[in-house]
């Protein structure tokens, strides 16, 4: 192999796993180490740059960064990256005046941003504190886009969603609200410098063709416009008995809140097997933990109406066949068809992109499968001056893709009207630039906590299901939220080998808890991984290979699952290994 | 400094066919300086209990003073020990083993500990072929006390301060040959797959086998002009004779050319493979084995691996025709027969 250069910044932050799973590449670690030390306001400035709704997403991330962690190999179960956010954002100071400040003097620029949720909200940030003037169309009468009319708010209580919509809204964004976009064209009459299309996926799926669909059409509904609904106040109560279709987190959100608005006994159907359910863990053992009952392996058959009622579903069973080349098929089992008696119908199956509001001859290509054609990288479409991000631009993600979208989507705004080339962007800055730390730099946070993850307190089922607007998780109190902080591993806080000092006297090699290290004969990085001390197995996880030693040996250390706990350097004689903190953050717009 | 190790170990980490992993053999973290071979002595101690399988609380280890000494602190945490006076280290050992014949002994010992202070009792327990592991981590110097030249330097090497040695030095492997031990090998910390082959071998081996592994003393002893310093040792070093540790009851499957191996069987069955090479010395034979030696030493080479074997020889028990029975698993009646009997004992003398 080859040795490792770590002066291409990209190695050092495929170490920082969490980060390196962020769609924002939110720097983790480092507003961890924020909260061990207390201090929440800059921790939830940390956030607020990179991520732009700290409060929300502490509670309602999708949260890639936590199946990435290191500790969840090392230990088995990750560090709760998700609910410490919402700690830094449960008990942050005065965080207003550390905002920037929006210019006086505007750069006389305008961009119209199409939809208000996190997508166009972030692209409105990042820009407006550049000069630009920003003005945002919803059709709703309020910004959050899907995180309001879609999240219910037993997770994300409005007022964290309002208090975070406008931090940015009162960056001096002009509100277009109750305004329905039905032409492109007319937007871009209206003379805007960019236009950014940040309209979401809105159509939930249906299943029109299944019988009794029509018959039954009072007591089904497609879970999204259900969900809109209750968020609204058109829906207030629902049927005793509810089916809910689907195994997406639409799906779980649809079923709790049913249990809360009358469902007594509300149960999921989904056609795949539990463990290929797309929703995540923690929503799947939520629902689980109010009684809700998962019912897998069941396609359904028909809506059953009498008289005019619905009065249950009919499901056939499956069973799923994962053939070689990694496809899946459900197939009948031949059992007898399963009738479920419900009330009501709740359709959680998908959402799909649309753009009736796109006119086909005004520019904008789009795909085979319906979506704009576009530049991975710089979200441009075919129209020069037209960006998309968010749901719009690939299908249904999340908000920190969304935000993740939004910025990119400000950087190419930002070089595309200074008239720059989109594809030479600024690059990430690492700061502050090669900190080196000194023993007694490293060493209060080196040390290797043994807690396990804490569990989240959550307000008394009982209360929780009469009330919808009763917050079910409670977040962490600091105490608790130290403890779990410093479960962290600092895995920012990287090790630095320089062979040119190594004696090899396998000090290192012996005290490291993982036996990530190894001097061994240099081999193609198959064999290799094979013949360390414990084989390097997680492909995943990058090798870190030396030049040669005076034995004619290199060193290869697995990052797999290294604690940074720095013992290596420690017992080094010679400071061949050294613990270097590299704090990296993403480029924003604006920047050089 | 770090005080303790993080208690996380890699989830793949294998396991021994007791389901123990290395961290049941490990002990509390070490004290020594960055760097010390000592501290590579004991994680190939470590290694080695772990891949024979054997049981902690079945081991026993012993030692005496100075940095080597202090090293059954960082290695079997669940076994038993005994941290002795300075260079007495040999007669706790003799005094456990006859206690009980059963367990595993494993002493460690540093070149001032053994060959200075400790002297006579080295000798004495080599001659009595007590059954134990004894390690001596040489670094030709006082360690613990700052470095002081001890009686392995070797005359003329220089240590930090610049001053060359100019007594003769101790050659503990000749020693232990010329006073009977029936193994005797020679390691260096730096080497750490050797180590661990013969510190297998060792234990496996019934009587007294004696190990002297180098073991550069990062502070005081490390100036490429020691003899006892990384550089030196790796630069002069060479393996006296190829060797392979066949453990008892792994089944031996290659076939090796006829005459090329010497396969020597050792008490509890396992076998020591010798790879016989023409210009190399003869190791059963203790001429041969001391002749080799101080050949290597006029050419400023460094023999090691095992330099001598001969697994015949009887141990103390089996000199002093004691009971098989560990005393510790009797009673008292049989311990203590009464006056009646030391009446007839001291009357057979008359
Ligand atoms: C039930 C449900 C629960 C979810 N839960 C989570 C969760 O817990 N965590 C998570 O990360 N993600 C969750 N998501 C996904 C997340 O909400 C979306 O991925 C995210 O909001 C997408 O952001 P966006 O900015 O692309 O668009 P959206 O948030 O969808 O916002 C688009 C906005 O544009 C408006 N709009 C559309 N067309 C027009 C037009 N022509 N003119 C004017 N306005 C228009 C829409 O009304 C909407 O307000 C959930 C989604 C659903 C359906
Ligand atoms: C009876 C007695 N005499 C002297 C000492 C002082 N002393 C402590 S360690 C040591 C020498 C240790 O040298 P060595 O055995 O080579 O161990 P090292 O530290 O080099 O590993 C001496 C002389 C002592 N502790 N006890
Ligand atoms: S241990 Fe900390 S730094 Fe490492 S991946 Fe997990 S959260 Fe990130
Ligand atoms: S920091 Fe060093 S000693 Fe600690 S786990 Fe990583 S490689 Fe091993
Ligand atoms: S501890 Fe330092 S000098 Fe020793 S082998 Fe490791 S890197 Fe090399
Ligand atoms: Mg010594």
């Amino acid at each position: 192999m080859k040795p490792t250069d770590i002066h291409e910044c990209s190695y050092f932050l495929q170490v920082i796993d969490c980060q390196y799973a962020c769609p924002a590449h939110t720097p983790v670690p480092e507003y961890i180490r924020l909260i061990a030390h207390r201090d929440y306001s800059s921790a939830y400035m940390l956030n607020w740059d990179s991520n732009v709704f700290p409060g929300v997403l502490g509670r309602i991330c999708d949260r890639p960064c936590e199946p990435a962690c290191r500790r969840g190999r090392a230990e088995g179960e990750p560090v709760a990256i998700c609910r410490l956010k919402r700690l830094a954002a449960d008990f942050r100071g005065d965080v207003e005046s550390l905002f920037p400040r929006v210019p006086d003097r505007k750069n006389g620029k305008r961009i119209a941003l199409i939809g208000g949720g996190p997508a166009s909200l972030t692209v409105a940030r990042d820009l407006a504190v550049l000069g630009y003037e920003l003005e945002l169309y919803d059709n709703q009468s309020r910004a959050g886009g899907f995180m309001r009319s879609q999240v219910p708010s037993f997770r994300l209580p409005e007022e964290v969603l309002d208090t975070e919509v406008g931090y940015i809204l009162n960056l001096g964004i002009h509100t277009r609200f109750n305004q329905y976009v039905t032409s492109l064209k007319k937007i871009l009459g209206k003379g805007y410098d960019a236009v950014f299309i940040g309209t979401g996926a809105p159509r939930g799926r249906d299943l029109p063709d299944l019988p009794g669909r029509e018959e039954g059409d009072t007591s089904i509904t497609v879970g999204i416009e259900w969900l809109a609904g209750v968020v609204f106040g058109h829906v207030k109560k629902t049927g005793k008995k509810v089916i809910v279709l689907g195994g997406g987190n639409t799906a779980m959100d649809c079923c709790r809140t049913a249990r809360r608005l009358g469902g007594e006994d509300v149960r999921v159907v989904v056609r795949s097997p539990r463990a290929d359910m797309k929703a995540s863990q923690w929503e799947i053992e939520d629902a689980a933990g109010e009684d809700i009952p998962i019912i897998d392996n069941h396609v359904p058959l028909e809506f059953v109406v009498k008289d005019g009622r619905l009065v249950g579903m009919r499901f056939e069973k499956v069973r799923a066949c994962y053939h070689d080349n990694g496809k899946r098929e459900l197939m009948a089992t031949g059992e007898k068809p399963i009738f479920m008696e419900c009330d009501e119908v709740l359709i959680a199956i998908g959402q799909q992109n649309a753009f009736p509001w796109i006119e086909q001859d005004c520019g904008l290509q789009f795909t085979a499968r319906g979506l704009p054609v576009l530049d991975e990288l710089t979200l441009q479409t075919s129209l020069a001056n037209v960006f998309v991000g968010g749901d719009a631009a690939f299908g249904p993600a999340n908000v920190i893709t969304a935000v993740a979208h939004g910025h990119q989507a400000a950087i190419s705004i930002d070089l595309y009207c200074r008239g720059k080339d989109l594809h030479d962007r600024p690059r990430s800055k690492v700061s502050p630039a090669d900190q080196q730390l000194d023993f007694q730099d490293w060493i209060y946070d080196s040390h290797v906590s043994d807690e396990r993850r804490q569990p989240v307190p959550h307000a008394p089922r009982a209360k929780s299901l009469k009330d919808r607007l009763l917050e079910v998780e409670l977040g962490f109190d600091p105490e608790v939220g130290r403890v779990e902080s410093e479960r962290c591993l600092n895995c920012d806080v990287q090790t630095v080998f320089d062979a040119s000092l190594c004696i090899e006297c396998d000090a290192c090699v012996d005290i490291c808890p993982t036996t990530c290290i190894n001097f061994i004969k240099n081999g193609p990085e198959d064999e290799l991984r094979q013949r360390l001390s414990i084989p390097a197995r997680n492909l995943q996880q990058p090798l870190y290979v030396s030049v040669p030693l005076p034995t004619g040996r290199i060193m290869v250390k697995d990052e797999n699952v290294c604690l940074h706990c720095g013992l290596c350097a420690e017992r080094c004689p010679t400071a061949a290994w050294r613990m270097l903190k590299f704090v990296c953050r993403s480029a924003v717009a604006g920047d050089r | 400094m770090s005080y303790e190790r993080p208690t996380i170990r890699h989830p793949d980490a294998k396991k021994n066919s007791l389901g123990y992993t290395r961290k049941e053999y490990e002990g509390s973290i070490s004290t020594l300086c960055a760097g010390c071979g000592h501290d590579s002595i004991t994680h190939a101690l470590i290694t080695a209990c772990f891949e024979m399988n054997l049981e902690p609380h079945r081991i026993v280890k012993l030692s005496g003073i100075g940095c080597s000494s202090k090293t059954p602190a960082y290695f079997l945490g669940r076994s038993h020990g005994f941290n002795s006076v300075h260079g007495r280290m040999p007669s706790v050992a003799t005094g456990a083993n006859m206690a009980n014949r059963e367990l595993v002994y494993i002493g460690v010992s540093g070149d001032g500990d053994t060959a200075s202070i400790g002297m006579g009792q080295f000798a004495h327990v080599v001659r009595r072929n007590l059954d134990m592991v004894y390690v001596v981590m040489n670094n030709g110097c006082y360690g613990l006390t700052k470095g002081q030249d001890s009686a392995t330097a070797d005359r003329g090497s220089k240590t930090k301060k610049g001053r060359p040695v100019s007594l003769e030095s101790i050659d503990l492997c000749e020693m232990a040959i010329q006073l009977g031990a029936g193994f005797v090998g020679r390691g260096f910390s730096g080497d750490k797959k050797q180590v661990v082959e013969m510190l297998k071998a060792a234990v496996a081996h019934k009587g007294l086998a004696f190990l002297d592994i180098i073991s550069p003393c990062v502070s005081f002893n490390n100036v490429p002009t020691s003899t006892k310093s990384y550089a030196w040792v790796r630069a002069h070093e060479e393996a006296a004779l190829p060797f392979d540790f066949i453990p008892c009851c792994r089944e031996i499957t290659v076939d090796y050319p006829q005459g090329s191996v010497l396969p020597v069987t050792l008490h509890d069955g396992s076998v020591i493979n010798l790879y016989k090479q023409d210009d190399l010395m003869e190791i059963t034979s203790r001429s041969a084995a001391m002749d080799a030696l101080e050949q290597a030493k006029t050419e400023h080479r460094i023999l090691t691996g095992i330099l001598y074997l001969n697994p015949e020889q009887p141990d103390t028990h089996a000199l002093l025709e004691t009971v098989t029975t560990p005393l510790n698993t009797m009673g008292r009646e049989e311990l203590c027969p009464g006056n009646a009997e030391l009446q007839r004992i001291n009357d057979a003398f008359r």
